[in-house]
């Protein structure tokens, strides 16, 4: 099986702060692959540079074997920031994408509704970002994204905003979607139980620059629901491990 | 201080309504009316004036035509140049703001022109252009076009970075990050500098006027003025002062209309 996605000895410098790498991670096809490291260890520069935003100092990254030198429309990114345009209606943030593709009418209106029903953001069609709270400016950020029913998805920390009930929630939504269209996803998180309760693996990035610290393998079965994954032994083993990969890595960082 | 110096009155009388800020303000204004009024009644002097003999000037400058005949010449002066500033600042400034070597090629005289206070170029415009509408309205124009050219190349230029990495993220042409992203951007900041000109362009109006002393309401002005009809003299100057207020608030509406999440910090 070839990967989806190939990342090879990529590094990243701002100025002389030495932000990522070098990082080498292959994505295959339909995997769930969890990002989680300390904070400011590179996580968002790595998936911009998966997206193609910036140019990595050196190695290089491939899509469908194809190597990546910019944004590309079948991958799609969830920001931190969220990212919204303010002048624009929550309608006009989750249509934004298919309209730049220049899908059809039809198709717009078809799929804007469908996801901000998924999103739960009905009733809040025509209103502004800056009227929304965070939590719902970060759904509409991950609606738009899905919009445009991309083959890969970068999510860099989509449900850090969202309260612990909407989270739980989104994180099912999101595992549907993902088990019904097939979609690559690329998920930076800064939640433990997150990570395991959503990856198929889970990449335990160093602290800055970031560096591969441990990839682990989540063999819990699915459909997982965080009911059911949270009484079993492997979630707890799991998540002790993870838990000492990241405490000595914030040592590091002190 | 004063908020301290207010709490314990307050107290004293809590059944009383306090006066809604819009009342205060009215009330200032009937109170430096009615001061003004009896001052000049007072005094009696012929070169001094109050608002009841300015009302009656004004409704006698209306019934004759004069004061339409002037403002309408004002005003076409105006908008012209004004039409005009905005037409050639808002391109001016995109481009500026979208090519480098045309921001550094034309730095140094949009610089220098800005710094240099229009009214002094006034007798070469008259020299040039005579002293019909055409210079006047060039002169308007010199006034308004540098805050229109100067705001629009500011507003492109503080357009959110992570915005525009979310158009390309989403593979948005060059043009289409004009339309969704940068223009709506910068477009508050367009509607100040338009503001601003505004207000700059009615100095140029009346200076040109003064200058070239044929028709508008700075030819009254002076007109009134040398003759010591200083109650008509006040009648422009009222006109001047409605235009300047009038439009200025007009486009702050504007401005928070087009661009409501510009002022969600400011409400709240
Ligand atoms: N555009 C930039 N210019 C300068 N420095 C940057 C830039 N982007 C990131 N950095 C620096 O690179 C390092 C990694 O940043 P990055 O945003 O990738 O971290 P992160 O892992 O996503 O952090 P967090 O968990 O807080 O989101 C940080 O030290 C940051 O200050
Ligand atoms: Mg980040």
């Amino acid at each position: 099986m070839t990967a989806k996605m190939v990342v090879e000895g990529v590094t990243k410098r701002f100025g002389d702060v030495s932000a990522l790498g070098p990082c080498s991670v292959q994505v295959q096809p339909n995997e769930f692959l969890c990002v989680i490291g300390p904070s400011g260890c590179g996580k968002t520069t790595l998936l911009r540079i998966l997206a193609g935003l910036v140019p990595p100092d050196e190695g290089r990254v491939w899509v469908d074997g194809e190597q990546v030198r910019g944004p590309r429309p079948e991958v799609a990114m969830v920001f931190q920031h969220f990212g919204l345009l303010p002048w624009k209606t929550v309608w006009d943030n989750v249509a934004y994408g298919l309209r730049l593709q220049g899908r059809p009418k039809a198709e717009i209106q078809e799929r804007v509704p469908k996801f901000i029903e998924l999103m739960g953001l009905r009733g809040f069609e025509h209103k502004y970002p800056y009227q929304l709270s965070g939590g719902m400016q970060q759904r509409v950020g991950i609606a738009r994204a899905l919009a445009v029913d991309p083959e890969v998805l970068l999510m860099d920390e989509p449900f850090g905003a969202l309260d612990a009930q909407t989270r739980e929630f989104m994180q099912e939504e999101l595992l549907r979607v993902w088990r019904t269209q097939r979609k690559t996803v690329v998920f930076v998180t800064h939640s433990i139980d997150e990570a395991i309760l959503l990856g198929d693996r889970i990449v335990v990035l160093s602290s800055r620059p970031g560096r591969v610290r441990e990839v682990l393998s989540v063999d819990i079965p699915r459909p997982r629901s965080g009911d059911r994954v949270r009484g079993l032994p492997r979630f707890h083993e799991l998540r002790h491990r993870l838990w000492e990969l990241l405490r000595a890595e914030a040592e590091v960082v002190r | 201080m004063r908020v301290a110096a207010a709490a314990p009155a307050q107290r004293r009388v809590p059944t009383r309504p306090r006066m809604t800020p819009a009342a205060i303000r009215w009330l200032s204004v009937a109170v430096g009316l009615g001061a003004w009024e009896a001052y000049g009644r007072l005094l009696g002097s012929p070169i001094f004036t109050y608002p009841s003999a300015i009302a009656r000037a004004a409704v006698a400058l209306v019934q004759t035509g004069e004061l339409q005949f002037y403002l309408q010449a004002s005003l076409v002066v105006l908008s012209l140049g004004l039409l005009l500033a905005v037409a050639a600042g808002i391109p001016l400034g995109v481009a500026v703001a979208r090519w480098p070597l045309l921001e550094h090629v034309t730095d140094p005289y949009i610089s220098a022109l800005y710094a240099t206070p229009t009214v002094a170029l006034i007798p070469i415009l008259v020299l040039w252009l005579g002293f019909q509408t055409q210079a006047k309205v060039a002169l308007v124009f010199l006034f308004c076009v540098f805050p229109i050219l100067i705001n629009t190349y500011q507003g492109v230029r503080s357009v959110d970075r992570r915005l525009l990495e979310v158009a390309r993220a989403f593979c948005s042409t060059e043009w289409a990050t004009w339309r969704d992203v940068i223009l709506p951007s910068a477009l508050p900041f367009i509607l100040a500098g338009i503001r601003l000109a505004i207000g700059r362009g009615l100095v140029g109006m009346v200076v040109a006027e003064f200058y070239t002393s044929i028709t508008g309401l700075g030819y009254m002005i002076v007109q009134y003025a040398n003759t010591f009809r200083t109650d008509r003299l006040f009648v422009p100057i009222v006109v001047l002062m409605g235009m300047g207020v009038g439009l200025t608030g007009l486009l702050k509406r504007l401005e928070r209309r087009i661009a409501p999440w510009m002022h969600v910090l400011r409400e709240e």
